[in-house]
């Protein structure tokens, strides 16, 4: 019987997937960072209100490594990488698979705006020793990736392209469908962005922006439209991450997902935990952006449906 | 009733009371925020475009569609009519709603017409239609001039590029969905 054509066409995505994660792995073991393992089925991940995890024989699988991360860090690790599967349920389309592949990482004493000249080096470092070089063509776009990158706040993003104010879209509940439909399709044309400054209820888990406690410090980086990270100074006050963990379950509750325990070991160990900046950037993505492709089918060897 | 877990191409909505297809589908989710199903919808009556986004838990009632085979009789004005060689009912349609679709409607053809509650608004032609030549030059021999091919101009009044044999008062067969020459009626 003849293989299945599918997969054996997927060939050099999938070696140039391996070599790109290859090359993350190498920029971080340079940089000084260790890598580590964390479980991929835990009691408790992080309640968000939109991010719904899959159960597991009582646990659940982890919807991102942040936890057990955040926990090495308050025991000390202070330079901490995981390249590791994600699930999350019911994501599905064209950047979307329920399970992914994610890099995370986490630097104590060091803020988000550190981790956006970080990210500047990795996806340099990562497409020119690929083989991509610093010019990239990407959904009909050139882009280059020559720092410095474009960075602009939310608040500036909105009234530049949201055709509204950022309070009115949070107090019209607009947020979302005006960042989606006006403000995302602006992001990374010619080089990458990053978009800085959510409001807090935006930030589950991150610091709030000192002298300006409506804004929390993190940001999400785009390229041609296309997210690809998110990061925070990381909110280290147990009290205020307790709070916040109800709150957000709260609005899980009310908009009718299954409730999930809050991370008890956690909420424990995190004053111990220094000052530091966390994040995640979505590897398949990055796949897709450096081999201009069209959905992320094309960069993963099984989608759901193909099993 | 669907719910945004139905969304896909093709699927047939009512928004409006007006009865709309799916022409393009995005599943979306900025960066922590919630899930969103970005859409382009079709006025099936109208033909006008609609940017539409849903999210989770929202529903949609299906538009009531009914496809009914139908002879093709005659047309008035602007009015088409079409009959139901079963009930003998027979129902009207306007210029516009049969579109490009007149290019080819020659009298008694089969056809499946699309309804909406009690409105004719779509016309499915069968993909290859035998039609006559009514005008095109004749092939002179010897033409040098290279081209291979020539205009013709069809008893509906349509015109189309045919191959140089082709001779006025033939019939060919025309593909439908491209509107171009596909052969010549044997026969």
């Amino acid at each position: 019987m003849a293989g299945n054509w599918h997969l054996t066409r997927k060939r050099e995505a999938l070696r140039a997937r391996a070599r790109i994660i290859q090359e993350i792995r190498g920029f971080f073991i340079d940089g000084g960072y260790l890598e580590v393992e964390t479980p991929l089925r835990i009691p408790a991940p992080a309640p968000e209100s939109h991010i719904d995890p899959v159960g597991a024989d009582g646990w659940f699988l982890h919807t991102s490594p942040e936890i057990c991360m955040k926990r090495l860090m308050a025991a000390g690790y202070d330079r901490i990488f995981q390249i590791c599967h994600c699930w999350r349920t019911g994501e599905r389309g064209r950047m979307h698979v329920p399970e992914f592949t994610m890099l995370e990482w986490y630097r104590a004493h060091a803020d988000y705006s550190a981790l956006m000249a970080e990210c500047e080096e990795l996806v340099c470092s990562v497409a020119g020793k690929s083989g991509f070089g610093a010019k990239l063509a990407f959904r009909g776009r050139n882009i280059d990736l020559a720092p410095p990158w474009e960075r602009i706040t939310v608040r500036d993003a909105f009234d530049a392209f949201g055709g509204m104010t950022m309070e009115q879209a949070l107090e019209e509940d607009l947020f979302d469908e005006v960042m989606v439909e006006r403000i995302e399709p602006e992001l990374g044309r010619e080089r990458p962005t990053f978009i800085y400054d959510y409001p807090a209820s935006r930030g589950a888990l991150a610091r709030l922006k000192e002298g300006e406690p409506a804004i929390a410090e993190r940001f999400e980086l785009y390229i041609a439209g296309v997210e690809l990270a998110n990061a925070f100074s990381e909110l280290t006050n147990p009290a205020e991450q307790r709070v916040r963990f109800e709150r957000e379950s709260a609005l899980r509750e009310s908009l009718g997902h299954p409730p999930i325990p809050l991370p008890g070991k956690f909420l424990e160990e995190l004053s111990a935990m220094p000052p530091a900046a966390g994040i995640a950037l979505g590897v398949d993505r990055l796949v897709m952006i450096l081999l201009d492709v069209t959905t992320i089918d094309q960069v993963v060897a099984f989608t759901p449906e193909e099993l | 009733m669907y719910t945004v877990a139905d969304l896909k191409k093709g699927l047939k909505v009512t928004l409006d009371g007006d009865p709309y297809i799916v022409t393009a589908f995005e599943f979306s989710k900025p960066g922590k925020g919630q899930a969103l199903y970005r859409t382009k919808l079709k006025n099936m009556i109208t033909g006008v475009t609609l940017d539409r986004t849903y999210r989770s838990g929202e529903t949609f009632e299906p538009a009531s569609l009914e496809e009914r085979r139908m002879q093709y009789l005659y047309k008035e004005d602007t009015h088409y009519t079409f009959m139901d060689n079963q009930t003998f009912e027979q129902v009207q349609m306007s210029e516009d709603a049969v579109g490009d679709a007149k290019n080819f409607l020659i009298d008694n053809l089969e056809v499946d017409i699309l309804i909406f509650g009690e409105k004719a608004i779509g016309v499915t032609l069968p993909n290859f239609v035998n039609l006559r030549v009514v005008q095109t030059d004749p092939w002179v021999k010897g033409d040098t001039s290279g081209s291979d091919s020539k205009p013709a101009t069809l008893e509906t009044g349509y015109v189309l590029r045919v191959p140089p044999f082709i001779e006025e008062g033939e019939m060919i067969v025309v593909d439908t969905r491209t509107g171009e020459y596909s052969t010549r009626v044997k026969g």
